[in-house]
């Protein structure tokens, strides 16, 4: 199945996703969420929710996303109701502040590899030496690993980032055997052991699924 | 094969070769770097001068273009490690000629934090700058940073996080020094990516330091302060 071009993971990494423009509801989300938070929309014919994703590759800039989030929500406009599909994401609870101060809500958590997996049971793991990966996030490893850190570049400074890291843990959000395989590679490339573990899409589609009820 | 372009190391001037060491630096061109420290100690330079001169100086101008947005982090680490690889070389003989100490300190990232990169740098620029320091890794609990300033009869305690999720056990050390009546004893520098002065003086440390450049400044600044107030 091709993917259309709006969803192009290379698209959704610097661009984003434009709302349509209906809806009752505006979720603004991180563009590596975009294609799963269609996906939960549309099982949970939630026609009612517009979406709107900012660039993902701000995953790499946390002190960008508040603003950007700002933005966004100023920009809004014809909504009953916006819910943030953004956990903290490094902001070091400025998001959090944000959004009360906004009168948003917002996922709970401090990362997408933690709703995916369920909050609790993330922190509870504690695996401080593990480098997390989602679909997304394995398909765009080179834009978000790879290439930022210089590795294409300079693989000699692999052990410099990677020495203290032990686990690659590919949380997966769907069945992709092709996925699985190319998740294993980034393993292989950054010297790590491999672990898949598979989420489905966790509290996100907890989160989400709530909309309908409001 | 050396080809006509090709700039022949022991062929520069003192001066001459000290800016070439600057360039070569700021590549990450480590061979070149163990060459020309080589070369300038067979000169017969002290090993503090090659270290200050050539070294520290060259990482001074990567830390500013860092800092600037200039340089990136691969970069940095290129320059650092061709820095190291200098740094290796004269160790041996600083300590052979007994070059000035500021001050000692401990540091390392706080406990739930494997990134060390920052850390590193910091002990590299701080021990270029004459500072004797103990560099405690990763995953560090308060005893053990106790345990290590007290080993070590450290003046600084410099503490890193990369993440925002461990960025608060710095507090939990800060307030434990606290408790056992040790805070005063020590000047605690804070660290890393996500931090900022706010939570440097929320926290209860002396100061946050954006990088390894204003953490050797900051640290020479808090012993120069603490000297004049034994002498005072």
């Amino acid at each position: 199945m091709t993917t259309p071009p709006h969803l192009d993971d290379d698209r959704l990494t610097e661009k984003g996703l434009a709302p349509k423009g209906a809806g009752r509801i505006l979720v603004i989300g991180c563009g590596a969420l975009a294609r799963e938070i269609l996906a939960i929309l549309d099982r949970n014919g939630l026609s009612h929710v517009d979406l709107r994703c900012l660039p993902a590759i701000l995953h790499n800039h946390p002190d960008r996303i508040v603003p950007a989030v700002r933005t966004a929500v100023a920009e809004a406009d014809g909504y009953d109701r916006i819910f943030l599909a953004y956990a903290d994401c490094g902001t070091g609870g400025l998001l959090e502040a944000a959004a009360a101060e906004l009168g948003v809500e917002m996922l709970a958590g401090p990362h997408c590899y933690a709703f995916y997996e369920g909050t609790p049971d993330f922190l509870a793991r504690d695996e401080i030496d593990a480098f997390y990966l989602t679909d997304f996030l394995a398909r765009q490893f080179d834009a978000f690993v790879w290439k930022p850190l210089g590795l294409d570049r300079h693989p000699e400074l692999r052990e410099a980032y990677f020495g203290n890291y032990r686990t690659l843990v590919y949380e997966a959000q769907t069945d992709d055997p092709a996925l699985t395989e190319r998740a294993r590679d980034c393993a292989r490339r950054l010297g790590l052991a491999f672990e898949r573990r598979f989420t489905g899409y966790g509290e996100l589609a907890t989160a989400l699924e709530t909309l309908d009820r409001q | 094969m050396s080809d006509e372009d090709d700039i022949v190391l022991s062929e520069l001037d003192d001066e001459e070769l000290v800016q070439q060491m600057h360039d070569d630096l700021y590549d990450g061109m480590r061979p070149e770097i163990e060459e020309a420290t080589h070369i300038l100690l067979d000169r017969g330079w002290a090993p503090y001068r090659v270290l200050t001169e050539a070294l520290v100086g060259g990482m001074k101008i990567v830390g500013e273009d860092f800092r600037d947005g200039i340089l990136f982090v691969p970069e940095v680490l290129l320059a650092a490690n061709s820095m190291k690889a200098g740094m290796a070389i004269l160790k041996p003989l600083l300590a052979e000629t007994g070059a000035p100490t500021i001050g000692k300190m401990v540091i390392g990232t706080v406990k739930g934090d494997i990134h060390d990169i920052g850390q590193n740098l910091v002990t590299m620029m701080m021990e270029g700058a004459g500072f004797e320091v103990l560099n405690i890794g990763i995953n560090n609990p308060v005893d053990k940073y106790l345990d290590a300033m007290k080993e070590f009869d450290a003046d600084i305690l410099g503490m890193s996080a990369l993440l925002t999720t461990t960025m608060p056990y710095m507090k939990v050390v800060i307030d434990t020094m606290v408790q056992m009546g040790i805070r005063d004893d020590y000047i605690v520098l804070v660290g890393g990516a996500p931090l900022n002065e706010e939570f440097g003086k929320a926290i209860g440390a002396d100061a946050y330091c954006r990088d390894a450049a204003v953490a050797v400044e900051t640290a020479k600044t808090f012993m120069a302060r603490k000297h004049n107030q034994m002498s005072a």
